[in-house]
Parts: C-alpha cells; structure tokens; sequence
C-alpha cells in the first residue's frame, strides 16, 4: 500500500514512460480502494466517460451509462464511506488487468496527453464476480508539476447489454 | 407438484385485502402462470411507433416471454407479430431492430412473409402440394397479434380474444400519456438517446410496486440521495445549483412532501404518484421552452400542461411513465426471480435540445446499472426475494392506510404514502390472471 498516489514529473513535459506510470497508478488506487487519492488524479473541470452505445461520439444527447464531472464523482465516493450504504454491506472488490497502456498522442504545446489501454476489470461482491473488457482512454495534461486526468473514458466491449450492478470504478 | 394450474380459487387466495402471498413473487409456477393468461390477458405495452418510421422497420421485444415484433407494413400502419417461423420456430430478426424492405425472409429455409405476417413464398413449394399445407397453421404465415392499439405513438397489443377493449382497459389513466405527448408544442414524442437496459434478480412485480412506494426514497436512498445533499451543503454560498443535484436531492424530500403530493387510483391496476406536486416540481425552466409551449397551445393552455407534475404513473401490468422527464420504464419478466428493467427516453419533438439533455441525466442518474440510486433498490428487490424463502411468515403486508370500502373505487385522490395502488395492482393480477379459467 506504500505506493505513492501521485509522482511529481521530473521535467515540464511528461515522458511516454511517465505517462504509461499514470495509468497504471490509478487503476491500483482504484484496486486498492483508496478512493481519496484516485479522486486526486482527476482535473477539477474532468470528466469520467462510459458510453452507452458503440462508437458513441456525443455525451449529452445519447445516454451513456456514466459522464460525471467531479462532483458525482466525490459524491460516489463519499457514498462508499456511507454507514447506510446498504448495497455495499459487504463491499465490493474490484481487479484490473491492464495492457501496457499505448500513447497515442502527444502535444506539449497544448499540454495534451492521450493514452490508450485495454483492460480486463472485475468486480465481486458476495458470491458474484463478474469480468468486463474495455479500453480506456486517458486524456491527460499537466498541472503544477503533475499529471492530471481531464477525461477518461472507458468503452466497455458489451457496451449495450443489460448488466447487473457496476458500483465501483474501471 | 403443481399447486395453482387452472385453480382459479387457489389463485385467487394468494391475493387477500391488506396481504399477498410470497408465491406471487417466488412460485416459477404461477410465473409461467402469468405468462399464459395474466400478460396475454392484458393490454401490454409494445414499444413506440417513432422506433419504426419507415415500412419495413422493425423492433424486437416480447408480451410477457414470448418474442415480438413491432413492425411498419407497407401500408403506414404498425403491426405487432409472433417472431417466430412458422417452419421450424426460428426467430426472423437478426438485429433487434432494423428494416427487413419489403418482407421478412426466414435465414434458415427461406420461407418469406409480408410486413402483416402473410406468407409471401416458400421456395420449391410444389414439395407442398397434395399435401393439405393450405390447410395447416404455417401456411398462414407470423401470426400477428390480433388486438393492436397505437395510442398517439404508443403502441399496445393483447394476445387474447377475450378481456377488456382498450379503452376500457386504461380509462381516464390515459391522461398521463396525453399530459407526456402534450409537453411536445407539436404534440408528438420520438424515441431517442438510446435505452439503459439493467438486469435484476428479483421479481418484476417487486419493480412494479416500487414505482408508488413513497415511504422507501429517504430511508433506501439516504445513501445516494443523502450524500448528495451533505455534499451540495459544502459548495461555496452563491454556486448554482448543478442539474444532477436538482434532479437527485429531491429524493430525500421528508415524509410529510410524500403524503401532501398524493395518489391516484384509476381501474385496473393504473394509477400515479404527484397528484400536487412532486419531486419532479423544481427544475429550473429551460430556456425558451414555455415561450415554444405558449405559441403552439395559448399561455393559459401550456401552464396547465406544464403545471401537472406527476411523478410516476403505472400502467398495468409493466410499465412506468414520468411525464416531466419523458421518460418510460418497462419491466420485462425473464422468470420468477429475474427482471430485465429497460428505461426508455423521449424527445419532445420541436422543443429545445436542453430538455432531452435532462431526460438523459435523469436516466443515467437513476435508472442505469451503474446508478447509484439504482444500486440502493435494487439491494432492497434481492434481499427481499431472499428473505422470502423464509418460512416464519408467507405473506407481504401491503396494508397502510387500507380501508374496507376502497375495492370498488375509482379514480380517487388519496395520501401520498398509502399503499392502495399496490392493493390496487393486486386486484387487477387477480382478475386478468383468472380471466377466462
Ligand atoms: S425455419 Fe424458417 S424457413 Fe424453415
Ligand atoms: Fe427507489
């Protein structure tokens, strides 16, 4: 658990390698439900994006199954903490397995920063466990010294079927 | 051992004034019970006639278990059909919705329909002669559902002869459709936005009831809709207040908003929430909306539409419709203890963009799997169909605020937090469920 949530760059523009670093560093904050420190990661005008539907270009006039600004997500997280929050008595858990994340483009000057990674993720809780492949697309800038998550973006392969409860984060 | 088939007295005792009895939510047998007379017995909702605009479009859902299509036949009108081969069963479709031109064409055999179910042509059909094929149950190609009934673009259809006609069946509960349909200044609704589809291990019955159940929002959303309003209080004096927060703090409304808001009962098993006011009153207007709604119907007109604010109107037996967020939910049976709950949304046609944006929040905040509003009752549904395989007691109690004489009313106004309109649905699941027995 000693990992730190957050590295400092060592130069103004980040490296592939630090970037790769990122992604990987907040798909463990999230394994290891230290929920506080992911928020951290997130740019304070970010957004958390799961379509709905395959190839889905427009956020706000087709549903998706999340697009949430700071806000809901802090409020998702406080609601983990809830002492009445029934559907987490017990908790989930949640794994992610990830591919090495991919840059797929880099632009200082506009402090623009987009990686891709295709993951497995799985939740359990109780007797259930169920496995979800996606990618994720990270956009990223730097901010005071460190990489911070404008939009991640996360396409769930069976985007369009019916699921069960998702209650924790891919 | 089967204990219900064709017993309609054994039926009918699982249904008391102020209880049920757990079968009605655990049995498997009186759910393939309902799926034979209950849901063919009743007029079920099918989908909506902007999902197919064009001859040859076509959607695909079921009436109860058994698959359907909603289909535009050359002709304008919409017809529902069996999707079944009349060879060897096979489903027809192969998308869930699309356009099939001219006639539907079975994948296996080649055997192909017209747009109303009439068989078009069998190749090598002179295999089938002398062989008495015009007289057998094929040769009358997908059999249509006979008794089809599109309500301003919302289409209906009962499998059975018997039963009710259509008006008789909703009455005057027809008016939360009117009141949705009227929110368009041209009066017209399209299907858009895509649909959330969240599956549930727990009865669709469970799902049905919730809709009017008034007492549950500040105690099983205190987690969600409770975290929501801690975490508004925090924001600086002066932010305005986000969509999402106005759309979710309202489900933490104290009882007392619940009781004032009211019921209404209407005959067979229809009725709504928010006969005064709702959690859906405060929202901020929309930008240029009112001015749109005043143009199409005169001021006094469009103040009395946007003045209804009903909360959740069912219709029996498995839908649910909020007219101020144009919004549908439909709760498919998949067995006994399994729900596949699809959440429909609507564009108001001719009205500004920013009212399809909300309707689309309030959907994703609240009805999608990844909801955490969701996650709250659905946690309710399946500890209940847990907790009903136990023995100490058999029944549901559904008796706040029941009175003796209530059976034979109709389209009555009472206290926002009775459990009537669950007796009510009850009531109704007894008489399409023995109909005909
Ligand atoms: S099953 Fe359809 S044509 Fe044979
Ligand atoms: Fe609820």
């Amino acid at each position: 658990m000693s990992m730190v949530a957050e590295a400092p760059l060592k130069n103004a523009v980040p490296t592939d390698q630090e970037l790769i670093d990122f992604v990987v560093r907040e798909a463990r904050l999230i394994d290891q439900q230290r929920f506080d420190e992911w928020l951290d990661l997130y740019a304070d005008d970010a957004y958390y994006w799961m379509p709905l539907e395959w190839n889905q270009t427009d956020p706000r006039l087709t549903c998706s199954l999340m697009y949430e600004d700071k806000l809901l997500l802090s409020i998702r997280v406080e609601r983990l903490k809830g002492a009445r929050t029934f559907s987490q008595k017990p908790k989930s858990r949640c794994h992610h397995v990830l591919q090495t994340p991919q840059v797929d483009s880099r632009d200082a000057a506009a402090n623009s920063y987009v990686t891709w990674t295709p993951m497995h993720y799985v939740e359990t809780r109780l007797e259930e466990q169920t496995l979800y492949a996606a990618w994720a697309t990270h956009h990223l800038s730097v901010e005071n010294g460190k990489l911070k998550i404008k939009l991640k973006r996360v396409d769930l392969i069976n985007c369009d079927a019916a699921f069960g409860n998702i209650q924790l984060f891919m | 051992m089967p204990r219900y088939a064709g017993d309609a007295a054994a039926l009918r005792a699982l249904v008391r004034d102020q209880e049920v009895h757990r079968d009605v939510y655990v049995s498997e047998e009186v759910f393939q019970l309902e799926m034979e007379h209950m849901f063919p017995n009743s007029w079920v909702y099918v989908g909506h006639d902007s999902q197919v605009p064009n001859a040859g479009d076509y959607y695909g859902t079921t009436i109860g278990t058994q698959p359907i299509l909603l289909v535009r036949h050359t002709d304008g009108t919409v017809k529902v059909l069996h999707n079944r081969c009349p060879h060897k069963g096979t489903r027809i479709t192969s998308e869930t919705c699309g356009n099939t031109g001219k006639f539907f064409r079975c994948p296996y055999h080649a055997w192909s329909f017209k747009t109303d179910g009439s068989l078009l042509a069998i190749p090598l059909k002179k295999g089938y002669e002398n062989t008495g094929f015009e007289q057998s149950h094929a040769a009358t190609g997908m059999a249509p559902v006979r008794h089809v009934r599109n309500y301003r673009g919302f289409v209906f259809a009962k499998i059975n002869d018997g039963g009710l006609d259509f008006e008789e069946f909703f009455g005057e509960s027809l008016s939360s459709f009117d009141n949705m349909i009227d929110r368009s200044p041209v009066g017209q609704l399209k299907v858009a936005g895509g649909v959330l589809r969240y599956m549930h291990n727990c009865n669709w019955k469970m799902l049905v009831e919730n809709q009017t159940d008034t007492c549950h929002p500040m105690v099983a959303h205190e987690s969600s809709a409770g975290t929501v309003v801690e975490v508004w209080k925090k924001a600086p004096p002066g932010t305005k207040k986000p969509m999402a927060v106005e759309i979710i703090a309202p489900f933490m409304s104290p009882y007392e908003f619940f009781e004032n808001m009211g019921i209404r009962i209407w005959d067979n098993g229809h009725g709504h929430t928010g006969v005064h006011h709702s959690i859906h009153s405060d929202y901020s207007a929309i930008p240029g909306y009112f001015e749109k709604m005043t143009a199409a119907y005169g001021e006094k007109r469009a103040k009395a539409i946007l003045g209804e604010n009903r909360h959740n109107t069912v219709y029996f037996p498995n839908i649910m419709i909020k007219g101020p967020i144009q919004l549908l939910r439909h709760f498919k049976p998949i067995a006994a203890n399994k729900t596949l709950v699809e959440s429909w949304t609507f564009q108001l046609v001719d009205a500004p963009d920013m009212l399809l944006e909300r309707t689309l929040m309030y959907n994703r905040l609240i009805n999608a799997p990844t909801s955490i509003v969701g996650h709250d009752d659905l946690e309710m549904y399946e500890r209940a169909q847990e907790g009903l395989h136990s023995n100490a007691n058999e029944w549901v109690n559904l008796q706040r605020l029941y009175s003796p004489d209530e059976a034979g009313q109709t389209n009555v106004a009472v206290n926002g937090t009775s459990e009537w309109p669950m007796r009510h649905q009850f009531r109704a699941w007894t008489k399409f469920m023995t109909m005909g027995m």
